[in-house]
């Protein structure tokens, strides 16, 4: 197993790197110019000044791994200094910096990251305690009201797109009802029992709206892993030991059907951070995905590259902890 | 697959003629549709589909006023017979807007699928068939599959819209990238399971018979494998239809796909959250659109993957 996850791991080198320099390319074959956005006043040689000062005069082999260099490695070696204290050499390292606000892109994503993380991390918890049990219920009475029920909501919540129920729960509930605010205030501080109430009553609407989502996929996928197991052998042979009904269905048959379940779990995560960039927008949670949509909109170059390159390491990541899972898992998967 | 059935339905007539002799003709599109029928949710959802089509493509001819034309004098109106749906800031009569919105959406969501249809099987079947091919091609899939394809579509459409509506006009411009942008995008999973079909289906009987007699290639593939393969690429067509809507609408919803005055239901859902505490009504006919649209073709595809399975068929 563990020759398999170095495998990997290494496999997942050339993966990242190919893909990098596919984001890389993209955004340095686009017709649009950084400096498009100045003033018709700014005179040519001036412009020409600002373009190599971005960095834009090198040959494009060049800027690639003057990116890598500094993303690969300055910036972890930042990082490490900023959490144990430590010098490494020259204090002077060229950074990845955002050309809309001038400092470091790192920073900028550091100080993104929580809201992000509370909402989507959340939502996905929410959306597995509702999901597990759901799926439990419908496989073991199958075709019962709650099945129908369940399947029925499963399928309007992968249907119904998240900007949609999103601004559907703001309308109900903020501007009819006017129970929860309709915007996410991230400079809220929690400090005593009132503003903790409060936090919970602006996080419900985008961890429900998220949450709805990520159960009626998962809550699927609980549903046909459970009747796969139901009829197998070794249930049979559960029940004819004579255990109770309990212990079947909630140790035997729904230990083994979580093992698929948790690998899409593990799947899934990068998706609901793509789709928090919208739910995000509709909420408008300063975090990771609306970074993004700013520096799109800025044309904010580093930016944006950085943070669809993060993207694709949470991808490549976890497709990685969802193999291994398996494997850990399912003693019957060996890889070697 | 569809030959397996084929002959097992040609095996039984055969058995039981002495006690059966008038039998229906039976084809394997009768089946899929007898199986198809039973399947409620599927029924319904076609049912549906069919009739937002036919509004969105009769209703312009009925409805006749036009989508961009301003009648400031009668700006923010509720639901009334003149307006079925009101108007909004600018006197624009929304029900128009939802219909040539929906035009739109429905061609991007056909179009975008067409395109990345052609691609998975295309993919898919020269991977499954030509051994020298699956390699690179299945890891050109791997890599597609792991790109982050949201932000990514975002980027490309940031950085291409101006040069493409200069190319191809303001309108035109941005419905190739957008199309274009999907179809390239989301063809991964087409071609993943078209590529396993084919992978076992080239192994048949009937295919080592067609080489025997000295079939080439090309024909084997368009006359024995395709056709073999079109239940996986029928179902995967109604996925791709509900995905490319969906992503249409979020792209316009983001505020990057389609320009104010050149609606789609995602713009005026976009549009008309600028004014949810006023108008919050405003909000729900597009939404309402893209999710029924969504829901029925999700359903129809469900029914479809039932029908084209041969075990499960009565």
């Amino acid at each position: 197993m563990l020759n398999y996850t170095i495998r990997r791991l290494l496999f997942a080198i050339p993966t990242l790197l190919v893909i990098s320099f596919i984001i890389f390319l993209i955004l340095d074959l686009a017709p649009g110019d950084p400096t498009g956005q100045l003033p018709m006043t700014v005179p040519p040689e001036v412009r020409e000044q600002i373009r190599q000062s971005l960095g834009l005069g090198e040959p494009i082999h060049i800027r690639y791994l003057l990116w890598c260099n500094q993303f690969f490695i300055n910036e972890p070696i930042n990082i490490l200094e900023q959490m144990t204290g430590w010098k490494f050499g020259d204090e002077e390292r060229l950074r990845v910096r955002s050309w809309a606000t001038r400092s470091p892109v790192v920073d900028l994503i550091i100080e993104r990251t929580p809201q992000t993380l509370w909402v989507v991390g959340m939502s996905y918890v929410v959306g597995i305690l509702i999901a597990v049990p759901l799926g439990v219920i419908s496989a073991y009475r199958q075709y019962s009201w709650v099945d129908q029920a369940g399947t029925f909501i499963s399928m309007i919540g992968f249907s119904v797109p998240t900007f949609f129920t999103g601004v559907l729960m703001i309308v109900v509930f903020s501007v009819w009802l006017g129970w929860f605010p309709s915007i996410y205030d991230t400079t809220h501080v929690v400090e005593d029992w009132d503003s903790f109430v409060f936090q919970i009553e602006q996080m419900i609407m985008p961890v429900m709206v998220l949450a709805l989502f990520n159960a009626s996929q998962i809550s699927r996928f609980m549903r046909a892993s459970m009747l796969d197991n139901l009829n197998q052998d070794y249930v049979r042979t559960a029940r004819a030991k004579g255990m109770t009904e309990q212990v079947v269905v909630l140790l035997h048959v729904l230990r083994n059907s979580m093992i698929p379940v948790i690998t899409v779990i593990a799947l899934n995560i990068p998706q609901v951070f793509g789709g928090a960039i919208i739910t995000e927008q509709v909420f408008k949670v300063n975090g990771l995905g609306q970074l993004l949509i700013i520096g799109i909109q800025g044309a904010d170059y580093p930016l944006v590259q950085t943070l669809t390159f993060i993207f694709a390491v949470l991808i490549v990541f976890f497709n990685l902890v969802a193999d291994v899972l398996y494997g850990i898992l399912d003693p019957r998967i060996r890889y070697d | 697959m569809t030959d397996a059935t084929q002959n097992a339905a040609g095996e039984k007539t055969s058995g039981s003629v002495a006690d059966q002799p008038i039998r229906a003709h039976r084809s394997l599109w009768g089946d899929v549709w007898a199986q198809f029928k039973t399947h409620r949710g599927a029924l319904i959802g076609t049912g549906i589909f069919v009739v937002i089509v036919l509004i969105v493509l009769i209703g312009p001819f009925i409805h006749t006023t036009d989508p961009q034309y301003l009648n400031i004098r009668d700006k923010n109106q509720g639901v009334s017979w003149e307006y079925p749906m009101g108007t909004d800031q600018v006197g624009r009569d929304i029900f128009a807007q939802v219909l040539a919105g929906g035009r739109v959406s429905l061609a991007v969501g056909f179009t975008a699928m067409l395109l990345s249809l052609i691609l998975g099987a295309l993919v898919g079947v020269l991977a499954g068939y030509f051994k020298r091919l699956d390699g690179p091609l299945m890891r050109l899939t791997d890599l597609f599959l792991a790109l982050p394809l949201l932000p990514l579509l975002l980027v490309i459409i940031m950085l291409f819209r101006d040069t493409l509506r200069a190319a191809f006009g303001p309108e035109m411009g941005i419905f190739l990238l957008i199309v274009f942008v999907i179809g390239i995008t989301s063809w991964m999973q087409t071609a993943r399971i078209v590529r396993g079909d084919v992978l076992s289906l080239k192994e048949r009987e009937f295919v080592l018979a067609a080489k025997s007699i000295g079939t080439r290639e090309r024909r084997i593939i368009t006359r024995h494998i395709l056709p073999n393969v079109l239940s996986p690429i029928m179902v995967s067509a109604t996925l791709g239809i509900a995905n490319a809507i969906i992503t249409e609408s979020a792209l316009s919803f983001l505020g990057l796909g389609f320009p104010s005055d050149f609606p789609t239901w995602g713009r005026l859902l976009y549009d008309s959250t600028n004014y949810i505490q006023q108008y919050p009504v405003r909000v729900i006919w597009p939404g309402l659109a893209i999710s029924l649209t969504v829901l029925s073709v999700n359903y129809i595809g469900d029914g479809l993957r039932d029908a084209l399975d041969p075990r499960l068929r009565k």
